[in-house]
């Protein structure tokens, strides 16, 4: 499938005038099946399976070493730059294995974007940010200009840049700059963004707008947010799957699970699992 | 600084703690930290100032145009040398820069910590940066006589000094490699940017500053080396221009060596004369690397 196809599609889903409202079950756009994730031999997280829904946000909650962000980074393959990882089970996008011999990984990160816990712009000019992605992925834009600008728009940020897109990135604020990230990714047409904690280096007014930004965002693209926020959580997320380390028999390692994942509403109202409701209710973590 | 009693009574235990760390073995220690220092700098002054007055009658036009002469020191020059010194680092920075930045690249971007080949690499950097400075005259002389060059030429001096300095464009590079912050990389590669486009269009353009100056230093090192230089022979006594890669040539250090060696007062001025030309040389590379730096960190 190429990125034309998967604009298109968004295309029409967007025009079609889909229900805000999460269904029972997601439709699955990433499918995790006994997801286990390895850091050499030390089982970081245990066999972990679940639907990414079309067009939802899901959040990934739970506390440190939990293994919530091994997993985000193993639904695009970030988890290949660090030496040692191994992941078992499957993790299929529409289908295909991304971990499968013939998909390179370079594909899978163009379709599924990354945002960063720390806002990391490139030391270049605030329009070379978001064409880098086009200009290196050999994009076929009519113009460079016009795709900037509608990136930016996109991550709510044209307003406030618009007159200084030849200046450093490193001259705006750091909600900003998070901002910029987000244009940057949705610059190169993904179908899903991941976002690794997004708000935590920012203030709550910046924290806010990112947020703001994620509800319009879903409605083109599906969103995976990693939170230590669980208000942040229940504010934005449609689905939430609370994550939880257990020591493992016979040694100290902590190998982290999903212990649940259902509608957000379910989970921070009527939880099933104990731990769960212990967590979100602030006895642990 | 204090106005009032109110600040003076809180500043007072912090003057107190002040004068705790200054005390007499402190300050026996900062005595001797200086004198060191003042030593240092006395005995660079004193062979500055020397070379300085006993090359000053020499430091005319004829050090620059006229070539060397074994009958008339007075006219003598360093044409040929200076020539011969600029041309070889050139060809050394076209030869040890790529490669070296090439090198670094791959030990710091695409090999991982177990492959064997990148620890084999690892190792003999570290064991080059060790060898001796000749030692490299002697290898490059040696390639040469191997593949049929003439060894005192341009490219083999070239080959020996870019050797030599290889392994510091090596290790700068990759030091200037590792200060760029993760999150570039990462940033680039969550776009779908493969890892040779992330090297090239944001790892090494970010890491620039710190490859240029660790090569204008190590290239600075290269223009005062002789030794290396002086085991391909046949190169104390040029009187022509160097004009190709296999042409023959001289360098300033070894013009200076071969001056100072000879017992003539006439030689022994132009051997200081030589060498003020020569460390200006040196000092100005050494200025353009600190004026890269900064021009880079400021615009940051």
């Amino acid at each position: 499938m190429d990125s034309a196809t998967i604009s298109m599609r968004q295309m029409e889903t967007v025009d079609s005038g889909r229900t805000i409202s999460p269904t029972e079950t997601p439709r699955a756009v990433l499918t995790c099946d006994d997801v286990s994730i390895y850091y050499g031999s030390f089982r970081a997280v245990n066999e972990v399976s679940m639907d990414i829904g079309l067009h939802e946000i899901t959040a990934l909650i739970g506390p440190s070493g939990c293994g919530k962000s091994t997993v985000l980074r193993s639904l695009n393959r970030m988890n290949d730059l660090i030496p040692g990882t191994k992941v078992t089970g499957t993790i299929s996008y529409h289908g295909i294995d991304i971990y499968g011999k013939d998909v390179d990984p370079i594909e899978v990160r163009r379709r599924i974007g990354m945002v960063f816990q720390k806002p990391n712009p490139f030391p270049k000019s605030i329009y070379d940010n978001v064409a880098y992605g086009p200009r290196v992925t050999g994009m076929k834009v009519d113009s460079m200009d016009d795709l900037v600008e509608k990136a930016l728009r996109g991550a709510a940020l044209w307003g406030e840049v618009k007159d200084k897109l030849k200046q450093s990135a490193y001259g705006l604020s750091g909600g900003q700059q998070q901002r910029l990230c987000i244009a940057r990714t949705i610059a190169v047409q993904p179908e899903i963004i991941l976002m690794d904690e997004p708000c935590s280096a920012l203030d709550p007014i910046a924290t806010a707008r990112i947020e703001d930004l994620m509800l319009e965002l879903k409605e083109k693209y599906t969103i995976v947010i990693v939170t230590h926020n669980m208000q942040q959580a229940a504010r934005v997320a449609d689905r939430t799957a609370f994550f939880t380390a257990e020591a493992a028999e016979g040694n100290g390692d902590r190998t982290g699970h999903l212990v649940e994942f259902d509608l957000t509403t379910k989970i921070f109202s009527n939880p099933s699992d104990s731990r769960t409701e212990d967590y979100i209710s602030g006895r642990f973590g | 600084m204090a106005t009032t009693t109110a600040e003076s009574a809180s500043t007072a235990p912090l003057q107190a703690a002040a004068h705790g760390d200054r005390d007499s073995r402190s300050l026996v220690f900062l005595g001797l930290l200086w004198g060191s220092l003042a030593f240092g700098i006395f005995a660079l002054g004193v062979l500055l100032v020397n070379t300085f007055i006993e090359g000053s009658g020499r430091l005319d036009l004829m050090l620059f145009v006229n070539y060397t002469s074994q009958l008339f020191p007075g006219k003598a020059g360093a044409r040929a040398a200076i020539l011969g010194s600029l041309m070889v680092i050139v060809v050394t920075a076209l030869l040890a820069v790529p490669l070296g930045v090439a090198a670094a690249s791959y030990l710091e971007e695409f090999a991982s910590r177990e492959n064997r080949f990148a620890r084999f690499v690892e190792l003999n950097v570290q064991n080059l940066a060790a060898v001796p400075a000749i030692i490299y005259g002697m290898l490059a002389a040696g390639l040469a006589v191997t593949v049929g060059l003439p060894r005192n030429t341009v490219l083999v001096g070239a080959i020996a000094l870019a050797l030599l300095i290889l392994p510091v464009i090596i290790v700068s590079t990759r030091e200037a490699l590792r200060a760029v912050p993760r999150e570039i990389r990462q940033g680039s590669l969550a776009l779908g940017a493969t890892p040779m486009q992330t090297l090239t269009r944001q790892t090494l353009p970010a890491a620039i500053p710190g490859i240029a100056t660790g090569t204008i230093l190590a290239l600075s090192r290269a223009m005062g080396e002789a030794a290396p230089l002086l085991l391909l022979g046949g190169l104390v006594f040029v009187t022509y221009d160097p004009n190709g890669l296999l042409s023959g040539f001289t360098t300033m250090p070894i013009q200076i060596f071969d001056w100072a060696g000879r017992s003539q007062i006439a030689f022994r001025e132009l051997a200081a004369a030589a060498s003020m030309v020569l460390l200006v040389l040196v000092l100005a590379m050494n200025a353009v690397a600190i004026i890269i730096r900064n021009k880079f960190t400021t615009s940051r």
